[in-house]
């Protein structure tokens, strides 16, 4: 079968970027007013928006409290027009609840939990358009959101996926190279200390390239980082000049 | 910058589906020109004098193709005087669409450094990346980009005009809607005829040019001459109501006017279906995938048993068919039909010769390729004079309804006709064996020389560097896979060590190495020539158990009883430094001379001595010795000519080594069945159908001898008494057509296949596992063998059972065509053999009758060949041979001696 050529021999993915580049990534932040924190991303074709709600006390069953720490929710969802056939059920699938366990997963590393004992954040992501990379795009706005609410964190949680062609790391895989048979990792990152919040694969990889695609991830995530450092400084400037101060 | 690409595209199911992609363009894509000053590239592929001396174009440029050029005319390119082209993303992704093998070609050319041919990605670059407009083709889009990407470059380069003399670009294209719109926009563009007939110093490139459509028309003669193809829409249809079959075209080898579509069919079931006339074959080649439309069954016909070589020239074509008499009995008569289109051609440059047109001035001459299931093939040349006596490539270009012979254009030039380096190519190229030099690439993975076992090494080896291990193997071989010991233990019992080369220690998973040595697939042995699948370093010297060096070995030892039962089996990666590496005849030297005793030697004695023990066992069990006649020739040591040649000899101590071979193969292939029983890679050899035996049964019965072939165990047995009083050779001649009732034996992924039986060898499970130098079967054995005891890690490859099953194809296919080449290596040679020789008288047999013609085997020299009645210039002799067959209508059964038959003169 003669698929598609991930690689060229110049060096070029198929949309045109290197191996090591980033999709464009814009963001912005505290696009609602209702919720306490919301943000909204773009990574190339894939677009996220994230909404944060709490702290708050717990709602629904109160057996959930922890006595020492928040408790933290996160549903992940995927709107029907994200994809290129109209997805039958938004929420609620096996794929989408995994995806919620994963995020929240991340977050307990990154947010400081401690700090809001018997009570409850909560998270809610939805994927607006669908081109790759879904996991990392989430991770990246709900951090926005986060921040956007107020709620301390130990760090940014930046996150990326990396595929491996050709013995040669891809970051920030799109769908056309993650459908196209690559084996992809995924990777949320702490970046300042370097720790790993998440690490994901499910795909073959042979152990020997592990260690280079997880520093080809964490170089990815290096970089994303930046990029929403500036996001929140550029945000802060705004309101600040609005509130006068 | 960045463009958003939308597209729709239809599912497989039949769907429309949009498909949104990312599309970036950038500005820092260099134009890779010597010359320029410009753009911030670190290397140049692109030269600054890029001169070709041509009357259209006096200044120095760079040449672009469009796909076309690219596609039809890659022969050209690949022209070591076509150099500084520049080809362009548009083009490359179209021809990779459009062509496989053309795109590997391509490839390859760009790798060339000596080629200067640069990849500008042109859709990347901000300048020359064009959009789609609405109502505009894809293709239209494309010849667009490519000329805007040319206009870009023409205006790139003259920037720097100054500093170069007048650098330009040339844009190729054999499109006159496309030639017509550059030149609106003052591109030089030529039609690629123009330009390469324009080139002074190479007026022979002009021959390898392809013919285009247009200049076929001269070529027309009023009549046509064959039915027009269906298009491909009627074909389908037709193949989806049943009213055309769908197969592989394959010409018969003894008649030009026959062939045989082999249709296959739901699951194991298959037919073939017999074509008969030109009219019938209609233009179809070997090899083609073709739609067959089955005759009416009155008009079916049974297979010619007449030998037919297309010697005609082009005129007379109706005289040979009216030969064709009909009255054939009911029985006899199979599905026959004719072709109606052609699905996919498999046409490839063919080697043969050419044949000079008689008027001298003619430039159109025929071409007469070394398969004789390909038709002559017209080609136009002006060096046919240069050419006649050489062995030449030629591609054919298509085949017109009204011409007899497919037109076609010359590639190349392999030298002269029955010049020993000139047919060793020939016979390689035929054979589609892969025989370049290594690629650097390749080369870039052999372990950095000189090499030593480090510390790292022997981490998972055992030490066996005291045993006295020693090898067996023919003389001159220089690539040892395996060697032996054999001691006797404390306990009473003997241990029995194999040892294999480590190769799969050097060749690792997945690189450009293991790549070449997969797709090569097995080591060619051809008469003084051997072609490597692994490099030299590593066969004949790294991975070669040579004597008195240290080499990484894999280890199958056993320990057995002096019954030579096996009492336990283990294997493990190992180091050992074998004490002598013999010959056959030496070793059994050693054993025979009683006054010697040293270790070596009675390691030896104990092999051999199991060995037989082993032997006799196996043909217990039904094992069949099966003679097919191989003959070495003993070359002279300067001109590498043979000067004579002989049977080969088989000795006690071959069967030695084979013997322990077998029994390391079959433990292997146990234990990695047990341990991978979806992955695990394995050889079968299937039993024959009854109907094959036909021709062994036939020609026994001749004799008056019966054969009995329920069981390979009663076949084996009655080949056993088969014996004729004063006729020692019957046995052989007996045994040699066994041989050709017998299926191939195969490699198989044990997870796709339920049938792991080996008849031959009258083993349940078998594999190859002791010569990993010369076969890859045997590496993806170790590897799994060393996945299994723990010494090395795995790969996804390895436990794919598709993947190992497309390998096991690929596998086959070159051993298959190994062996193809192999035997007409040795025929070359023997007719080498017999030119100097004249004519001679020896004692042949024969084989098969045919309607015109006997098949005759002469045992001394192994060779075999078809003998006319009625021939040109062999009258008197056959005659007598003539009365004694001709009441015999279908062949009959005669194999018998016929003694001192003339010998033919070729």
């Amino acid at each position: 079968m003669a698929g598609l050529e991930l690689l060229s021999d110049q060096g070029y993915r198929l949309d045109g970027r290197k191996a090591t580049e980033l999709r464009k990534v814009q963001a912005r932040m505290g696009v609602f007013a209702q919720a306490d924190g919301s943000a909204y991303l773009e990574q190339g074709n894939t677009k996220a928006l994230a909404v944060v709600y709490g702290p708050h006390e717990m709602r629904g069953s109160r057996s959930r409290t922890l006595h020492d720490r928040a408790v933290i929710n996160c549903q992940y969802s995927m709107a029907t027009f994200s994809t290129a056939e109209r997805k039958r059920r938004p929420h609620g699938d096996r794929k989408s609840t995994e995806m919620s366990l994963h995020l929240k997963q991340t977050f307990e590393a990154a947010v400081m939990t401690q700090l809001y004992p018997r009570s409850q954040i909560d998270i809610y992501v939805k994927i607006l358009q669908s081109d790759g990379g879904n996991y990392s795009v989430c991770v990246n706005a709900a951090t926005l959101a986060v921040i956007d609410a107020g709620i301390p964190m130990r760090d940014y949680v930046c996150a990326c996926t990396v595929g491996f062609v050709d013995e040669t790391p891809l970051a920030d895989l799109c769908y056309a190279e993650e459908s196209g048979g690559v084996s992809s990792l995924a990777l949320a990152l702490l970046p300042r200390g370097g720790q790993i919040a998440l690490l994901q694969m499910d795909a073959r990889l042979h152990q020997d390239h592990l260690e280079t695609l997880i520093e080809a991830a964490m170089t990815a995530c290096k970089g994303v980082s930046k990029v929403l450092d500036e996001v929140v400084r550029q945000h802060l400037q705004e309101v600040s000049v609005l509130t006068g101060e | 910058m960045l463009k958003s690409k939308t597209f729709v595209k239809k599912t497989r199911s039949g769907g429309v589906m949009k498909i949104v992609r990312e599309h970036y363009l950038r500005d820092d894509i260099w134009c890779g020109s010597e010359a320029c000053t410009e753009c911030k590239q670190e290397s140049t592929v692109l030269q600054k004098d890029a001169c070709i001396e041509s009357n259209l174009c006096s200044y120095p440029h760079y040449l672009i193709p469009d796909t076309n050029v690219v596609l039809h005319q890659i022969d050209v390119l690949e022209d070591p005087m076509i150099r500084n082209v520049i080809i362009l993303q548009t083009v490359l992704q179209e021809v990779r669409h459009r062509s496989a093998p053309v795109y590997k070609r391509l490839k390859d050319i760009i790798h060339e450094k000596e080629k200067h041919f640069y990849t500008f990605t042109n859709e990347h670059r901000r300048e020359t990346f064009i959009e789609r407009e609405p109502g505009e083709s894809a293709n239209d889009r494309n010849d667009r980009a490519i000329r805007v990407a040319a206009k870009w470059y023409s205006q790139h380069l003259k920037m720097f005009e100054s500093d170069t003399d007048g650098l330009k670009v040339v844009l190729l294209t054999n499109d006159q809607g496309n030639k017509q719109k550059a030149e609106e926009s003052d591109l030089l563009v030529y039609k690629c005829e123009e330009y390469i007939k324009s080139l002074i110093a190479n007026p022979e490139l002009v021959d390898r040019l392809a013919l285009s459509s247009d200049d076929k028309n001269e070529i027309t003669s009023s009549k046509v001459l064959f039915p027009e193809h269906l298009p491909l829409s009627r074909i389908q249809a037709g193949i989806k109501s049943g009213s055309f079959l769908q197969g592989t075209f394959r010409a018969s080898r003894d008649n030009y006017l026959e062939a045989t579509v082999f249709v296959q069919g739901e699951g194991e079931d298959s037919t073939e279906v017999l074509i008969q006339g030109l009219q019938n074959l209609n233009r179809a080649v070997h090899q083609d995938v073709v739609a067959v439309q089955l005759l009416p069954r009155n008009q079916w016909v049974a297979p010619s048993s007449v030998v037919l070589q297309d010697e005609g020239t082009a005129k007379d074509d109706d005289v040979e068919e009216e030969e064709e008499e009909k009255a054939v009995t009911e029985a006899a008569r199979k599905p026959t039909g004719k072709v109606v289109g052609i699905i996919k051609r498999n046409w490839r440059p063919f080697c043969g010769m050419l044949n000079v047109s008689q008027i001298k001035e003619s430039t159109r001459h025929l071409f007469t390729p070394a398969d004789r299931r390909i038709p002559r093939i017209r080609i136009e040349t002006r060096q046919a004079s240069t050419l006649a006596g050489q062995r030449i490539m030629v591609a054919i270009d298509g085949w017109p309804k009204h011409s007899r012979y497919p037109n076609g254009h010359f590639v190349r030039s392999l030298g002269g006709a029955g010049e020993k380096n000139t047919e060793e190519e020939v016979l390689l190229l035929e054979h589609d064996v892969p025989h370049q030099a290594f690629s650097q690439a390749v080369l870039s993975f052999l372990p950095k020389m000189p090499w030593a076992i480090t510390p790292e090494d022997m981490v998972r080896r055992e030490d066996l560097r005291h045993l006295t291990v020693c090898s067996v193997d023919p003389p001159g071989c220089t690539d040892i896979d395996d060697a032996l010991h054999c001691r006797e233990l404390e306990n009473g019992n003997l241990e029995v060590g194999v040892h294999i080369a480590d190769v799969s220690h050097f060749i690792r998973p997945g690189n450009a190495l293991d790549k070449e040595a997969a797709n090569r697939g097995t080591t060619v042995y051809l008469c003084g020539k051997r072609i490597d699948m692994v490099p030299e370093l590593l066969s004949s010297n790294l991975c070669s158990l040579r004597s008195n060096v240290e080499r990484l070995a894999f280890s199958c030892i056993w320990e057995m009883n002096h019954e030579a039962e096996i009492l336990k089996t283990r294997f493990t990666k190992s180091v050992i430094n074998s004490k002598a590496s013999l010959t056959y005849a030496e070793a059994q030297m050693r054993i025979d001379d009683t006054t010697k005793n040293d270790d070596t030697t009675k390691s030896l004695r104990g092999l051999n001595k199991l060995a037989k023990i082993l032997k006799r066992r196996r043909i217990e069990k039904g094992a069949l010795t099966l003679s097919s006649l191989e003959v070495r020739f003993h070359m002279d040591s300067e001109t590498h000519d043979p000067i004579d040649l002989q049977t080969k000899e088989l000795m006690e101590t071959n069967s030695m080594v084979e013997e322990f071979m077998l029994l390391a193969n079959i433990s292997v292939a146990q234990k990695i069945y047990d341990e991978f029983s979806e992955c695990a890679l394995l050889r079968k050899h299937p039993a024959p159908p009854p109907s094959n035996y036909d021709i062994l049964l036939k020609a026994a019965k001749s004799k008056d001898v019966v054969i009995h072939t329920d069981s390979a165990k009663a076949l084996a047995d009655s080949l056993d008494v088969a014996k004729v009083d004063g006729f020692p050779y019957f046995n052989t001649l007996l045994r040699i057509l066994a041989t050709r009732c017998m299926m191939q034996a195969v490699y198989f992924c044990s997870g796709m296949d339920s049938d792991f039986h080996h008849y031959g060898l009258a083993s349940p499970i078998y594999t190859h596992f002791t010569s990993p130098i010369r076969r890859y079967a045997d590496i993806i054995v170790h590897r799994l063998l060393a996945v299994a005891i723990g010494a090395d890690s795995t790969y996804p490859d390895l436990m794919d059972k598709h993947k190992q099953s497309a390998l096991c194809n690929n596998l086959n296919y070159r051993h298959k065509m190994a062996q193809y080449a192999q035997r007409a290596s040795v025929a070359f040679h023997t007719q080498l053999f017999f030119k100097s020789r004249g004519i001679l008288n020896e004692e042949g047999f024969v084989l098969f009758v045919r309607k015109n013609a006997i098949i005759v085997l002469i045992p001394k020299f192994g060779l075999e060949g078809t003998v006319f009645f009625d021939g040109k210039d062999k009258t008197a002799p056959n005659l007598v041979y003539d009365e004694e067959i001709s009441g015999v209508s279908v062949p009959a059964p005669d194999v018998g001696p016929q003694a001192k038959k003339p010998k033919l003169d070729q």
